[in-house]
């Protein structure tokens, strides 16, 4: 900058410069914003419908899940600080099962979210956990890709259970007398996990018809 | 560029200057990402990708940035393409994504990248820059891949683990059998320090015992000799 420029045309100058910058930068976040969107929204859908497949067989629904679904309001009985989501499955109109987001506030290291699958029955089908933050290596084992018995994953043995044969007492696990298995080393995990599932299990099996008469796409419990 | 300079970037980038064992810049994501080898280089992958781009942007651009704003928008720069990789890695790599999370957004914290933006990219041309970008990037990436598998390898027993996310079909190497219990720290946070420890102190040592070859080794040909050679005396 030569001297003949005076400070008040230096100052213009560079914040008009650093304007050009800010604009053109954010020009270019905007446009690759814009490209990925359509991209990340579809494997965010993926991602959703993985996560389904693993707690409920394909083929036992037939209709299009991912839109049959309710929203719930902050519901602390589901340990949803924000609210969540329903999804509902049916074949041929029939009602078969409810997938629940739902989270375990008292984890080891806090909040553990999981989706639940639950058929009409009472059954359960499935529990896969989405986030947690349980000490890696000791507590993890509640998420089947850091289980190390990958042929018999402790978060399976929820794949048999059905709220109609397991009394309310009973759901947590052995060690106070329930029915629930979990390692040696890491029973606070297993304990949040176990009792957030009761939890979720029992709060949808009282709501189930309401929830599946429930249309699309809305809130559940907001007032009309 | 003569070759001479390219030896001497890549020399700096892999060994002397190396982000994490001698600049020690960066070390939150570096400590945090290292509990396994994969999530490690794919950390380190992306910092390569970034430090590219960034040098190559702030050097190509390096004439039009007055000095007296240049921090904010070497940031500015930074912050744009670190939101872009972000995204491309959200859309296109989403499995790695889930992996990675937070810490993409989170190289822009690290000041690796400002650093050499600031130091070596400000003060030369777009080609070197980039290509000082890339070889402190690979710098990076050994240490981060030495360090997250000896990380796993202690804490978790296994080798690779979660490589299924990037190859598909590819499976972990379970180095010491199903039995092994497991050695929690070198998981856990302090493990990291440990281990970079360790690191640090290897390097040092390996350096101090090169300088100390190079002491050892006789000087190359003599050009001059101590005493010069004594002139003709002058007649008396």
């Amino acid at each position: 900058m030569s001297a003949r420029y005076s400070a008040t045309r230096t100052s213009l100058r560079t914040a008009a410069i650093m304007l050009v910058f800010t604009v053109v930068f954010t020009a270019v976040m905007a446009s690759t914003y814009t490209y990925t969107r359509p991209a990340i929204e579809a494997s965010m859908q993926d991602a959703q419908m993985r996560l389904i497949d693993e707690v409920l067989p394909p083929g036992s629904y037939d209709n299009a899940l991912l839109d049959d679904v309710v929203r719930i309001g902050p519901t602390p009985a589901l340990g949803l600080d924000d609210g969540g989501r329903i999804w509902r499955a049916r074949k041929g109109n029939e009602p078969v099962a409810l997938i629940v987001e739902t989270a375990a506030t008292d984890g080891y290291a806090g909040r553990i979210a999981m989706v639940v699958a639950i058929g009409t029955n009472g059954m359960l089908s499935g529990v896969r956990v989405t986030a947690h933050k349980e000490t890696p290596g000791l507590g993890d084992y509640i998420d089947p890709k850091k289980d190390r018995r990958k042929d018999m994953p402790w978060i399976g043995q929820f794949a048999v259970a059905s709220w109609k044969d397991v009394n309310t007492a009973e759901w947590t696990v052995r060690k106070d007398g329930g029915t629930f298995g979990y390692r040696t080393g890491a029973t606070i995990s297993a304990r949040a996990v176990v009792q957030g599932v009761g939890r979720a299990t029992a709060w949808t099996v009282e709501r189930q018809d309401a929830l599946f008469a429930a249309p699309a796409g809305s809130t559940f419990g907001a007032q009309p | 560029m003569t070759p001479q300079q390219f030896r001497d970037i890549a020399y700096n980038g892999l060994w002397k200057q190396n982000t994490g064992l001698a600049q020690l810049l960066g070390l939150c994501p570096i400590l945090a990402i290292s509990t396994s080898m994969v999530n490690a280089v794919s950390l380190g992958l992306a910092t390569i990708l970034v430090m590219a781009m960034s040098n190559l942007a702030v050097s190509a651009l390096r004439n039009f940035i007055p000095y007296e704003i240049r921090i904010p928008v070497f940031v500015l720069i930074i912050a744009a393409l670190v939101t872009v990789i972000d995204l491309a890695f959200n859309a296109f790599l989403h499995d790695l994504y889930l992996v990675l999370g937070i810490f993409i957004p989170l190289i822009v914290t690290n000041c690796i990248v400002l650093a050499r933006v600031e130091a070596y990219a400000a003060k030369n041309d777009a080609l070197t820059s980039t290509i000082d970008g890339v070889m402190m990037g690979i710098g990076l990436v050994w240490v981060l891949a030495l360090l997250g598998g000896l990380r796993e390898l202690l804490g978790a027993g296994t080798l690779l683990s979660g490589i299924e996310m990037i190859i598909p079909g590819a499976s972990s190497i379970n180095v010491f059998g199903d039995d092994y219990p497991g050695f929690l720290i070198a998981i856990l946070p302090p493990g990291a320090f440990f281990a970079l420890g360790c690191l640090i102190a290897a390097f040092n040592a390996i350096n101090a015992k090169l300088a100390a070859r190079a002491r050892r080794r006789p000087p190359p040909a003599p050009i001059s000799t101590d005493a010069p050679p004594a002139e003709p005396a002058a007649a008396n």
